[in-house]
């Protein structure tokens, strides 16, 4: 059996997949984030909660309605996003004019109250969610066996984190976004629905959330708190990446995820802080974030 | 965070009032135990030190911290270790953990300022839960299980601690010990200055001050009296658990100080008093705890970001504006 | 029909926080002309734009363009009403490209300029359209802040000191657009200090001071008033 560094090769691509599995919901919920973050100056803490309410989604479509995977791929967005907007319109729209730490604050007593009601509702244990037949097998690689559906989640990620770039960098839609990221007044000015914008933003990435969620779901169990250690975790990746950057939080995200695969193969101790210590590190020599620019 | 609500710490001096309130609030505190349970005072008095500790950095500094229960968990290993295993006098313990909660707010407080406002509420975090993770690993934390049967020991080898009175007097005499270093610092000159970089802190630095060290002095001394709180906790429950280093911890302690008043000197103690009876209360249902600790976040920040003590405060100074 | 203004403000006061900015305002642009506030720093000019405009919110008094109020709108529907602005730092969006800014308005009503139109106005921008917003030279960006409100069919555009910190070249350049927006029977509020720019298209003049508006007389006696502007004007 071939090594390297003494670790046999089929181990270490298997990491490298799991990293890439773990990089593309890093990827998925530092991107929604960082649109959010942008516009609404508001760093969205129940962005873990409606990943959460994404996956569970599916899982009750699933199981009460008999819906399968493909529709609540498209679904479930839409629940969640629903939810989000009216979250914005009633609560988080009454903060914009008050210190961002206050939105910060309302959407971590809201992930609160959604984590503790699905808990309350559905137990702390996870629930199991059956890929779909199409996905389920794996394929040789020639240098190692994967999974079709973790295969599928990588693409997938990728496809979602491409579109969302191209709607920010290449549409109208997009420009308003980038313009009113800079100075939302002057594109009221102009005739733009800003109130509006920031609504759809707002369930835009509560729906980004949620689509990865239901990706997740086959892959890791159907928990309350499948979330909430998830977010903490893509809250240092953004803190590495900056926030100013859209391609950036995209590549961070991976980036990460893989070297945490990496850690786990080298030395497994360290592969739940080896984010935290990367976060350390870039602090020290690049406060601003790697992609960043110092505000 | 800008609510400048610290008009307790706008006195220079001592008005007679606050004197003669201060002294109530004293014997009372000195006859509780004669009426409530010993455990649940404890409880609010260390918890109430905690929110104290918090607020000094976000009430007076500006700076939201989603990290302290890193200091608060962190220095109940630190003096439960000491405590059990090595058989220290419980204030020795205490006093290692506020040490080791000193120690870590200074690599926390280092890396957190280098970034303000929202990114330094989530550094702050991303550290805490590193702390956690390490704290799942590492052997003397004992994982899941936690630090249990931490003697309680005899102070200063002198006084039994397993009395509940003496203990209950204890860990009020370092409650007050922890407040009034904090009504210290913030009264001091050096309070003085981290007030102005929370107004203004361009202006600070125009002036010439060094505002990283200042920040960072704050986040030292308010992670030891975090520490200070989480010490004498383990003493007093026994224990040291991951449930004191986990993030819903830093939550619950921006919450008890957010429901009592932000930048107020006693809101936090009202805040945690608040939260512990209600935790208290509803043990005995079934009612999802952190359920109703997310809601009263939500209709604080959306209905009295003032908190209890912050909206009074206002409406006596609004009404006596209007009466002048 | 004709006769009745264009835009119509009645008795405007505004206030920034607790200071009581403009005072009793009143204004008649009617349509096809061009007005143009003159007036020391300070005076108003520029919070007269931005109070029409609704980006300064606290207002009380009349706000009406072709007879419809304004002064109730959310920030948005002004523009929509039919109002293109060209705000005085020129607002033009670095994360935009020229030809990104320059699509961003929304069109408000037929009759805009299109953008070949506007490209051969600007030959410049066509040129850059490409580039970062940003990274074109001062005249150019305002050049750009103008362009970028012909294509939405505002019936009137408020144009605050185009020509300051300009080259003459430029001045001169931006006089020639006015004069051929004029002749497309654009109407136009001009906050200007540069009289001698604002003597060649403007059809009346207001005059501000300390946020009141004291005087105003048609564009020909401006000659004649030289001495009274300087006084009030300072210059």
């Amino acid at each position: 059996m071939s090594t390297i560094f003494g670790i046999p090769t089929p181990a270490l691509y298997g990491q490298i997949l799991i990293g890439l599995i773990n990089g593309s919901f890093y990827a998925m919920l530092s991107l929604g984030l960082a649109v959010i973050f942008g516009l609404l100056r508001v760093i969205n803490f129940a962005h873990g909660a409606q990943y959460m309410l994404g996956a569970f989604a599916a899982y009750l479509l699933l199981n009460w309605l008999g819906i399968n995977y493909w529709l609540a791929l498209v679904l479930a967005p839409l629940v969640v996003g629903a939810v989000a907007v009216v979250i914005e319109r009633t609560m988080l729209s009454r903060l914009y004019g008050v210190d961002h730490l206050y939105g910060l604050l309302l959407t971590f007593g809201l992930a609160l109250i959604l984590e503790g009601a699905f808990r309350y509702w559905f137990g702390a244990a996870g629930q199991p969610y059956a890929a779909p037949s199409q996905l389920t097998g794996a394929v040789n690689l020639g240098f190692m066996f994967m999974p079709i559906y973790r295969g599928w989640v990588v693409i997938a990620s990728l496809v979602v984190c491409i579109g969302t770039w191209l709607l920010i960098e290449k549409t109208r839609l997009g420009a308003y976004l980038r313009a009113a990221t800079e100075n939302a007044t002057l594109v009221q000015a102009f005739g733009v629905n800003v109130p509006l914008l920031l609504t759809l933003t707002y369930g835009l990435g509560a729906a980004l959330a949620a689509l990865a969620g239901v990706l997740a779901a086959p892959i890791y169990q159907v928990s309350p708190l499948m979330g909430s250690n998830l977010i903490i975790i893509v809250f240092a990746v953004v803190v590495v990446g900056g926030m100013g950057s859209i391609l950036g939080a995209i590549v961070t995200g991976y980036v990460l995820g893989v070297l945490e695969g990496l850690t786990k193969v080298f030395y497994p101790e360290a592969s739940s802080i080896v984010i935290f210590v990367v976060m350390a590190i870039v602090l020290l020599v690049r406060p601003a974030g790697l992609f960043g620019r110092e505000e | 965070m800008a609510v400048g609500t610290e008009y307790l710490a706008e006195q220079p001096k001592l008005r007679t009032s606050a004197i003669v309130l201060g002294a109530i609030a004293i014997a009372a505190l000195l006859a509780a135990p004669f009426f409530f349970y010993p455990v649940l005072l404890m409880s609010i008095l260390c918890f109430a030190l905690f929110a104290c500790a918090f607020n000094l950095l976000i009430g007076y500094v500006g700076l939201l911290s989603f990290g302290h229960a890193a200091f608060f968990g962190g220095a109940a290993y630190f003096t439960a270790h000491a405590a059990k295993v090595w058989g220290w006098e419980p204030l020795a313990a205490i006093l290692l953990g506020v040490a080791g909660a000193a120690a870590m707010g200074l690599v926390m407080g280092f890396l957190a300022i280098r970034r303000q406002g929202i990114y330094f509420a989530m550094i702050t975090l991303a550290l805490s839960q590193m702390f956690a993770f390490i704290c799942l690993q590492v052997p003397f934390t004992h994982g899941e299980d936690g630090i249990q049967g931490v003697p309680r020991g005899h102070l200063l080898g002198i006084i039994d601690l397993n009395q509940p009175l003496a203990m209950y007097y204890v860990t009020l005499a370092i409650f007050l010990f922890g407040f009034f270093a904090i009504w210290r610092i913030v009264h001091s000159p050096f309070g003085n200055i981290l007030k102005a970089i929370r107004e203004n802190e361009r202006r600070a630095v125009s002036l010439g001050y060094r505002v990283d060290r200042y920040k960072l002095g704050a986040f030292v001394m308010s992670a030891a009296l975090a520490g200070l709180a989480g010490g004498t906790k383990a003493i007093v429950f026994q224990f040291a658990t991951l449930t004191d280093v986990q993030w819903q911890m830093s939550g619950e302690v921006i919450l008890m100080t957010l429901l009592g008043g932000i930048g107020t000197l006693i809101g936090p103690i009202v805040g945690a008093s608040l939260v512990i009876a209600l935790q208290n209360y509803l043990a005995a249902s079934d009612f999802p705890v952190t359920v109703l600790i997310g809601i009263i976040f939500v209709i604080c920040v959306l209905l009295f970001r003032r908190g209890i003590v912050g909206e009074i405060l206002e409406f006596t100074k609004r009404r006596s504006k209007g009466a002048a | 029909m004709s006769n009745a203004p264009l835009l119509e403000v009645r008795g405007l006061n505004a206030w920034y926080g607790e200071s009581h900015v403009l005072h009793g305002v009143d204004l008649d642009i009617r349509e096809g002309e061009t007005v143009t506030l003159l007036g020391r720093n300070g005076a108003g000019k520029t919070t007269t734009l931005r109070a029409i405009m609704g980006i300064l919110r606290h207002r009380e008094g009349v706000i009406r363009l072709r007879g419809k109020d304004l002064l109730s709108l959310p920030l948005h529907k002004v523009a929509q009403a039919g109002i293109g602005y060209v705000p005085e730092e020129r607002g033009i969006f670095a994360s935009l490209s020229v030809s990104e800014n320059l699509m961003l308005p929304p069109t408000v009503s037929d009759g805009g300029m299109s953008v070949e139109e506007i490209y051969t106005l600007f030959p410049n921008l066509h040129e850059r359209r490409s580039s970062q917003g940003t990274k074109l030279s001062g005249g150019e960006q305002q050049m750009l802040a103008i362009a970028r409100v012909l294509r939405t069919g505002a019936k009137i555009i408020l144009l605050d000191e185009p020509t300051e910190g300009l080259a003459p070249v430029i001045v001169q350049r931006i006089g020639d657009v006015l004069v051929a927006l004029k002749k497309r029977g654009m109407t136009i509020l001009l906050v200007e200090q540069n009289f001698r720019f604002a003597k060649k298209v403007a059809d009346r003049f207001y005059l501000m001071e300390d946020g009141r508006m004291v005087n105003s007389f048609p564009g020909h006696e401006l000659d004649a008033r030289m001495d009274e502007l300087h006084e009030v004007l300072g210059v």
